[in-house]
């Protein structure tokens, strides 16, 4: 096992941030680390955080963690900020709301960029969470960037999602729309003292009972899939009716907090606590699991394979290909297949 | 996905005085210039910023300073970096510093510092500067 490794397993804090710096940043030394890290993975629970930009996220992850803290728990927080689209700069500030947090050997506290990832994460958040579980962390809080209705990759990696809303943020009709609400397990409504706090707790009491509480696993593997790699998945998707056969179904219960006034935390930390018993009970948590992992291959193999037909192609091959299609003498989907060709012929 | 990684930048502001203007400017330069910056806000402790730049490996950390506790804050904020095992990661300071002080804090291997009227992009490129002089960084 690497030195950073075995560094990493006893707690070290230095080895922790620098392994978590070769992994964010593809680092051979950061892969090796991870290999040899994975073995201890697993053992965490995994609580993502998400919701609109301004919703208070931070000040609830800063909440949660002092609250967990009491328990006896040890946190790792892994907090995600949005990288600028023009200078691929970022300005990481979720540590700002953190700082009762300070001081504290059983918090560590790591802010990461997104560096040009869409769902809400980045490329690497999923490894940067595995190191901070194979750290020894009881519980890992993944704070997603500020998310609209479709960055919905945190339940892909989280065991339990917390979705926070504010209120003021939009009518009854956003609260039955496709996305964000429907990945929750525990649905946060914070600043629950500001006014308007009722119509959004009736706008998501409404959308609870107007539909079906739908299923993690099903959820995970229709989001974001290619449509034919989805006709052709029989096995993925064979494992939502195996949550459905494990019986009860979790419906996410909605909690109201102030968290900047530490109200609400208590109860949050029970529904929290009900999820986790939820998940151990029955075979929750495996198929859970199994579905993420699922996903996880299936995005690793996209990537994979992508990176290699690209490897394959001849220079300007894509060039003349794009000039074709520009002057419409080719289609869109003709060209692909033409570059699945040739780089099949030379395989 | 190899190539160039982005420099990791701690601004941080030490001290009593709450006026963080300047080190919020520096720190949306330094995002234009490419640089992940963290910021943690106003009244840090040199505990407090000794920490976060541990937690979150940056290359380089910025103290802003408007107060005068400079000769304090900075001897103190060097000595906890060092105790961490971060005698690589140097320090620059921002803010009104009188000339005279300017040896002393060179004296404790304080490497840029930056006084009203300094260009953005001066400090940005001298980070870039001493980010790479000090090697790849890695492991």
């Amino acid at each position: 096992m690497s030195e950073l490794a075995s560094r990493v397993l006893t707690g070290e804090r230095r080895a922790l941030a620098r392994a978590l710096s070769l992994v964010e940043n593809g680092h051979p030394d950061g892969e090796a680390a991870l290999s040899a890290l994975f073995p201890h993975t697993g053992r965490a629970h995994t609580i993502g955080v998400t919701g609109a930009p301004g919703a208070g996220k931070s000040t609830l992850v800063a909440a949660l963690a002092k609250a967990l803290r009491a328990t006896g728990k040890t946190i790792a927080v892994l907090a995600i900020d949005p990288t600028s689209p023009f200078s691929g700069g970022a300005i990481l500030g979720d540590r700002i709301r953190m700082t009762e947090l300070h001081g504290d050997t059983g918090v560590f506290i790591r802010s990461m960029a997104t560096r040009g990832s869409l769902g809400g994460l980045s490329r690497s958040a999923r490894d940067a969470v595995r190191v901070m579980d194979a750290a020894g962390f009881d519980v890992v809080l993944i704070e997603t960037v500020g998310a609209g209705q479709s960055e919905v990759e945190i339940a892909r990696i989280a065991q339990t999602v917390l979705v926070v809303e504010a209120p003021g943020m939009g009518d009854d009709v956003q609260a039955i729309k496709a996305g964000i609400l429907e990945i929750a397990d525990i649905l946060v409504i914070n600043k629950a003292d500001r006014p308007g706090a009722d119509n959004t707790l009736r706008a998501l009491r409404m959308m609870l009972e107007t539909g079906h509480p739908a299923l993690r696993s099903q959820i995970l593997s229709h989001h974001g899939r290619l449509m034919n790699v989805e006709q052709s998945d029989d096995r993925t998707r064979g494992l939502s009716p195996l949550s459905e056969m494990n019986g009860a179904l979790w419906i996410p219960p909605i909690v109201q907090t102030i968290a900047s006034e530490h109200k609400g935390i208590d109860e949050l930390l029970t529904a929290i606590s009900n999820h986790r018993a939820y998940l151990n009970a029955d075979t929750h948590l495996q198929a859970l699991e199994q579905s993420q992992i699922a996903i996880e291959l299936e995005d690793r193999l996209r990537e994979a394979l992508l990176s290699r037909l690209l490897a394959g192609l001849h220079n300007g091959e894509i060039d003349s290909l794009i000039a074709e299609v520009q002057a419409r003498t080719l289609t869109p989907n003709d060209a692909v297949g033409r570059l699945l060709e040739s780089a099949r012929l030379r395989a | 996905m190899a190539g160039e990684q982005p420099i990791r930048v701690l601004i941080a502001k030490p001290g009593l005085d709450g006026h963080d203007r300047g080190a919020k400017v520096i720190a949306r330069a330094l995002r234009d210039a490419g640089m992940e910056v963290v910021y943690t806000g106003l009244r840090q402790t040199p505990e407090m910023i000794a920490e976060a730049a541990l937690q979150e490996d940056v290359d380089v950390v910025g103290l802003s300073i408007l107060s005068g506790a400079h000769m304090a804050l900075v001897p103190r904020v060097r000595e906890l970096l060092d105790r961490e095992g971060m005698n690589d990661v140097p320090l620059l300071v921002g803010g009104i510093i009188p000339d005279s002080d300017r040896p002393g804090l060179e004296a404790l291997g304080v490497r840029g510092i930056f006084g009203p009227g300094t260009s953005t992009d001066d400090i940005a490129s001298y980070i870039r500067q001493v980010v790479t002089t000090k090697g790849a960084g890695a492991a």
